[in-house]
């Protein structure tokens, strides 16, 4: 039973960490219709900038900021001699183009970090596991970045439902060239919409990088999976954004843990392993699948 | 009709690299993987074999030679196609640099059969080890199952009954598990194979806990690796479950990433900074100077060994005109490993001593491993028997 | 008088190019152009659906890489005297292989074409990818063929008896192979098939309304491009004498996509600029410098930024202007 708990707080920390990815992702798929290969390089620059400035100054907090302003500052540099340029061209043009901003990016932090992976210690206070449950010991890191998500979750729901910014995000993704008649600083808007996502992945990538490794090429790991959560949630809505990742990491992390025991209660134990470890890799794509042939825009499509 | 041609020759030169290379020094082509997550093993490698060579002053053996390097960004295809430009444009007749088992399968074979010789200096797929071996074909890393047997024996010796073993699913993964098994003899409670991809292993994690082994066994080499041992640790199971690493997880640069973490870890090796022979001793200064700020791996070892190895053969064949000469010249291993005991064995594989080591604090504060004891001594690898060379 | 000539002109071009190569001293050559071809062969199929019928497939690599496993496997049986699902014995016949390729490269793209083109725009590109990941994650899981570190093809294949392992031979057929399918897709592209595809991808209500059934021609379409993906595989697999799960990967069908927007989507030259000029640029930047990803970057960049309609676009221009 604290098996099945704890690997339930694993997918929802999975699902978090993609709903963070996917928000600004499918705020500038919705609203700007730009579909940005780069925006797991953005996630990529957080997690190297946070984890070299934590080091450099000893102190595992000031990452945080770091990483947020590297990944907004590059998230603008790039929207502003990039991808504003891609807003009108197919979507072709804009894969190409955001396709070279990762080799661009990934080459250029080479040159600058170097090719070995970095290494970010986690603060004492946040090191030794706390007891959940009786016999459900589980990292405290982990809940902080599970709360962090559902803070960053609630934030995005009161900017984009009870802001000016947020009226206007939302009528974008519905009626683009209804705002842009009515005089709105669409440009304005659409630099500020992709500093936002730029933010987010900045802060996924921090999140990330005591976790797992900090390396060059980090960012296409998870890219895809955030895409699968932005077409399943349907483009454009947040709220999508968040059902589809946490139901993705939920379901991804549940296949992983339990498909391969489960098959093998009926088959060979290798068989089982193999076939197991081959559905649960399939998993989310075929759920993808599935889910744009019942409803082809996504769970929670955008009206107009 | 003379211009036509010589624009033709222009255009077709634009697309590969000018062939016109002086005959003087010896040329060793490397096709390496620089770029991408596992870029730091490339390189490693790479800056290993170079530093045998300044050592020297540009020379192997007393003989000038040079180092072409390209990047094979973990691609089949692109590997294949440096291979082809490095013997046949290039008349390059030295070849190495490998570090995926994937890429040394298409690139291998093409290599031998050009009469041109491929020394390994890391993968080392069974596939070449046994019936298929290869008298151009030299390894001086280590079969792949031999670097995870090696861990089975410890296991075994360390008293333990049963064990957890996760490895990534591909075939390098594949075989360390085999070789685990091969050697440890005890039983099995859990055998999973995780996504090559994968950055979260929390659902790994629990069933561990779950599980509750004597022991674990992991393979994942690099990125892979520093992620599932800081989360093995921050889910609290380093203190709970012991682990024992065979080599690729447990390189420099993953200890050094994994800070605290890592001490009391205990793992495999063929070779560790804290070796008492003057070789290793050598070149960990020569490291420490080129590159103060790097920790030497084992990979750049073996990328300097591969140099040592060459420099041997050339010390004794004055050069490559004769490669049925330098092939025998090389054979004999006929220098000082960093590692102590080396020589090939029938499949022209390393017969070489293997140890049990410990991840300790080293003297800077940062985890080093210090050596144990000798596991096994002058091993070489299942396969070997089934060469007909 | 040179268009008509030119593509004559070259394919005497490519047929002269082993002596040329060899002349030269530049012998790796034959192989960097065989390989431009395959890839041509692959962007050209894509570009009957994407540029000419306007169905943007992130999935193609799915059906170059069945293509490449089906020689891979039938091989693997062959080598191993086995048989497949215990009835189709191995072989190493490319008169075999190479049409067993296409077909089982036709009836996955019939397969997926079926589900996927109910879709269309964002989704079509997201579905496509989805069922091309899935084909990936099951061969990196099919332990039996080598997984993730894929299958050797020692010996190579044969054809009347010659083994493709020579490589000039092995250059020749790729050579037939990519004339002929060429020749092909021009003809398509001028049939009524070929009309009727350009009417849909310009304006799918009106031919609609001229009776005709979208959906049937598209997934034509569809399936003919993945044979011709499916053919680039098989002699991909031929020549490398390897098949390996890479060839399956999303960033392989990125690496189509980007052939045939730096060729000019929808030219029929396209696919052959835009592979040559990638693999040429990639080979040339890899052997000048490790850091050739960063100019490779900003070539692609300039190219997609500055040029409209790619490689083939550029040259239309150039050509205007000098009318």
């Amino acid at each position: 039973m604290t098996l099945i708990f704890e690997q339930l707080l694993n997918g929802l920390l999975y699902g978090v960490m993609l709903f963070l990815m996917a928000a600004g992702l499918t705020l500038i798929f919705g609203i700007m219709g730009v579909i940005n290969l780069a925006h797991g390089s953005l996630y990529m620059v957080g997690a190297l900038a946070g984890a070299w400035v934590a080091n450099a100054t000893g102190n595992f907090w000031l990452g945080l900021p770091a990483a947020m302003a590297a990944s907004l500052l590059v998230g603008l540099i790039i929207e502003m001699t990039v991808i504003q340029r891609l807003y009108d061209r197919p979507h072709l043009d804009q894969v190409l183009a955001t396709f070279s901003l990762i080799l661009i990016l990934n080459e250029l932090a080479v040159l600058l970090i170097g090719r070995q992976p970095i290494f970010l210690q986690l603060p004492e206070a946040l090191t030794d596991p706390i007891e959940l449950l009786p016999g459900l010991p589980y990292p405290p890191f982990r809940l902080l970045i599970i709360l962090a998500g559902l803070l960053v979750a609630l934030g995005l729901y009161v900017l984009i439902n009870r802001t000016r910014i947020g009226m206007l995000v939302r009528a974008g993704s519905t009626h683009r060239d209804m705002v842009r008649a009515l005089g709105v600083n669409i440009k304005g808007l659409y630099t500020a919409v992709f500093g936002l996502g730029a933010l987010l992945a900045g802060l996924a990538g921090f999140m990330m990088a005591p976790i797992g490794a900090v390396q060059i090429g980090m960012g296409e790991q998870i890219l895809l999976t955030t895409f699968v959560v932005v077409v399943i949630g349907g483009v454009g809505s947040v709220k999508g954004a968040f059902v589809a990742g946490i139901a993705l990491g939920v379901i991804d992390t549940s296949l992983r843990a339990f498909l391969p025991g489960f098959l093998r209660q009926i088959m060979d134990g290798p068989d089982a392993d193999a076939l197991g470890l081959g559905i649960a890799s399939m998993g989310i794509y075929l759920l993808m699948a599935l889910v744009l042939l019942i409803r082809p825009k996504g769970l929670f499509p955008m009206k107009g | 009709m003379t211009i036509h041609k010589y624009a033709l020759a222009l255009a077709l030169t634009l697309g590969t690299t000018l062939a016109s290379h002086a005959q003087d020094p010896v040329e060793i082509g490397m096709i390496t993987t620089l770029s991408g997550p596992a870029g730091y093993l490339g390189q490693d490698i790479r800056d290993g074999l170079q530093l045998a060579i300044d050592a020297e002053g540009g020379k192997l053996g007393g003989v000038d030679v040079e180092l072409v390097v390209e990047d094979d960004a973990r691609k089949p295809a692109n590997a294949r196609q440096i291979a082809e430009r490095f013997v046949f444009d290039d008349d390059i007749k030295l070849v190495t640099g490998i570090i995926f088992s994937n890429i040394a399968g298409a690139v291998v074979p093409d290599v031998v059969d050009s009469d041109a010789i491929y020394i390994s200096p890391n993968a080392a797929p069974s596939t070449f080890a046994g019936e298929n071996c290869n008298a151009n074909y030299f390894v001086t890393s280590w079969q792949n199952d031999s670097l995870h047997e090696a861990s089975g024996i410890a296991a075994k010796e360390l008293g333990y009954k049963n064990a957890f073993v996760l490895a990534p699913n591909y075939q390098a993964g594949k075989d360390a598990v085999t070789g685990f098994k091969r050697m440890f003899g005890g039983e099995i409670v859990g055998e999973i194979y995780t996504q090559l991809d994968q950055t979260d292993y929390s659902a790994e994690m629990a069933q561990i806990r779950a599980a509750k082994p004597d022991v674990v066994f992991q393979f994942h080499p690099g990125g892979l690796g520093i992620a599932f041992l800081r989360q093995y640790q921050q889910a609290g199971l380093l203190a709970e479950i012991p682990m024992v690493l065979s080599e690729p997880s447990s390189d420099a640069v993953i200890l050094n990433a994994l800070g605290d973490a890592a001490i009391g870890l205990k793992t495999t090796a063929h070779w560790s900074p804290d070796f008492d022979n003057a070789a290793s001793k050598e070149m960990m200064a020569a490291w420490k100077k080129a590159y103060p700020d790097r920790p030497l791996t084992y990979y750049a070892t073996q990328g300097y060994d591969t140099g040592l190895a060459i420099a041997s053969a050339l010390k004794q064949t004055g050069g490559i005109d004769d490669l049925d000469a330098f092939k025998d010249a090389l054979r004999k291993a006929d220098f000082q490993s960093v590692r102590g005991n080396f020589s090939f064995g029938q499949n022209q594989h390393p017969v070489q001593d293997w140890y049990l080591l410990d991840v300790v604090a080293g003297e800077d504060g940062k985890p080093t491993t210090k050596t144990v004891r000798k596991l096994v001594e002058n091993y070489g690898d299942v396969y070997a028997k089934d060469c007909k060379l | 008088m040179p268009r008509k000539l030119l593509p004559l002109l070259l394919i005497v071009a490519l047929a002269c190019l082993p002596f040329v190569a060899d002349w030269l001293d530049q012998r790796a050559l034959q192989s960097l152009v065989a390989r431009i071809m395959i890839y041509a062969i692959a962007a050209a199929s894509l570009n009957l659906i994407l540029g000419f019928g306007g169905m943007v497939s992130f999935g193609h690599a799915a059906f170059f890489g069945l293509g490449n496993y089906a020689v891979g496997i039938l091989y693997f049986h062959f080598a191993d005297s086995t048989s497949l699902f215990g009835f189709i014995p191995g072989t190493d016949n490319f008169l075999i292989t190479f049409p067993a390729a296409i077909l089982v490269a036709g009836l996955f793209a019939l397969l997926i074409g079926l589900l996927a083109l109910r879709t269309e725009g964002v989704q079509f590109i997201m579905i496509t990818l989805a069922f091309a990941q899935m084909i990936f994650a099951f061969f990196v899981s099919l332990n039996g063929y080598g997984g993730d570190d894929g299958l050797i093809i020692r010996k190579a294949n044969t054809l009347f008896g010659m083994s493709l392992r020579n490589k000039t031979t092995i250059y020749y057929v790729i050579l037939a192979v990519a004339v002929g399918y060429f020749f092909w897709l021009h003809r398509v592209k001028g049939s009524s098939f070929g009309n009727i595809l350009a009417g849909i991808r310009q304006n799918e209500k009106r031919m609609v309304a001229l009776g005709i059934n979208p959906f049937r021609y598209k997934l034509f379409a569809f399936v003919l491009a993945g044979m011709g993906a499916g053919a680039a595989g098989a002699l991909m697999a031929v020549f490398l004498r390897f098949a390996s799960p890479d060839t399956l990967a999303w960033t392989k069908s990125g690496e189509f996509m980007i052939m045939v927007i730096l060729g000019g989507v929808g030219s029929f030259v396209g696919p052959i600029w835009g592979a040559a000029t990638f693999l040429v640029l990639h080979d040339y930047l890899a052997s000048w410098t490790e850091h050739w990803q960063l100019f490779m970057g900003l070539l692609l960049l300039f190219v997609v930024l500055r040029t409209k309609g790619g490689i083939a676009g550029a040259i239309e221009s150039f050509r205007a202007r000098f009318k």
